[in-house]
């Protein structure tokens, strides 16, 4: 710090802390997590509710679709799914795709491709339970 | 010595699979898999949201041979992609890394998977 003005009480470690990796790094790896333990429930919920409607007509879906706790268990479903679906897919690409461009492309595709069919999904659901 | 040359350590396929690395890297093809799966799901809904026709045309895709094939291995990568993030979980908190533990635990994914496979599939055709 020799011929530096430095008029901060703080020490360079409390400076630094909180910077770089350490502000963000972590932050991928929870929200895999946390979308994977809300996950587990929802999907079990989804799949034993689907495959007891098995065959089902439209009027049976639109109905099932549309009350209100299946609506708001489906919203949930599809965020949880694309959220934890794109961050999984991200790590695979960084993994195996080497190519500087390639790989900003696929990240910036898969991105923008979760978001699509996550806003697409949802608003299907909120049209049926709103009867649109 | 040229680089080419030059004595390299044994590489990925010169291992004899395991069920620890065969159960790692199924993790990620199931969950490739469910990624590309989701395709369905969102086509189902909107279908649902935009009319009886669309609906009884992905109703009618479903309920073809191949959509009984997608659908069966959609709910087989489902359930265990389901059981061995459990799995992962427990590693997350730290627990079950003692080797014989960690067979014991693959093994149950693999046969709980299937089991949870094969409840859902009954219920669908109970109900159908």
């Amino acid at each position: 710090m020799a011929g530096k003005t430095f008029r901060s009480m703080r020490t360079p470690l409390a400076r630094v802390r909180g910077l770089g990796s350490a502000k963000e790094g972590v932050h991928h790896w929870w929200a895999q997590r946390l979308t994977a333990l809300a996950l587990v429930p929802l999907t079990l919920w989804f799949v034993v509710s689907v495959a007891g409607l098995a065959g089902m007509d439209h009027a049976a879906a639109v109905a099932w679709i549309g009350s209100p706790a299946v609506t708001v268990l489906l919203v949930l479903l599809v965020t949880a799914t694309f959220w934890h679906a794109q961050l999984g897919v991200q790590v695979v690409i960084e993994d195996y795709v080497h190519r500087e461009a390639v790989k900003l492309v696929a990240l910036i595709a898969v991105k923008f491709a979760a978001v699509l069919l996550a806003i697409a999904s949802i608003f299907a659901v909120l049209r049926l339970a709103f009867g649109g | 010595m040229s680089a080419e040359r030059r004595p390299m350590s044994p590489h990925l396929q010169i291992y004899k699979p395991q069920l620890t690395s065969v159960l790692s890297i199924s993790h990620r093809i199931t969950g490739v898999g469910l990624a590309a799966g989701t395709l369905l799901l969102t086509w189902w809904l909107l279908a649902a949201a935009s009319g009886p026709e669309a609906f009884a045309t992905v109703q009618g895709f479903l309920g073809s041979w191949i959509g009984y094939l997608i659908l069966f291995g959609f709910s087989y990568a489902l359930m265990y992609h389901l059981c061995n993030g459990v799995r992962h979980l427990f590693w997350d908190a730290g627990r079950g890394f003692e080797l014989p533990t960690v067979y014991k635990s693959g093994w149950a994914v693999v046969f709980g998977a299937a089991a949870l496979t094969v409840i859902a599939w009954a219920i669908a055709f109970a109900s159908a």
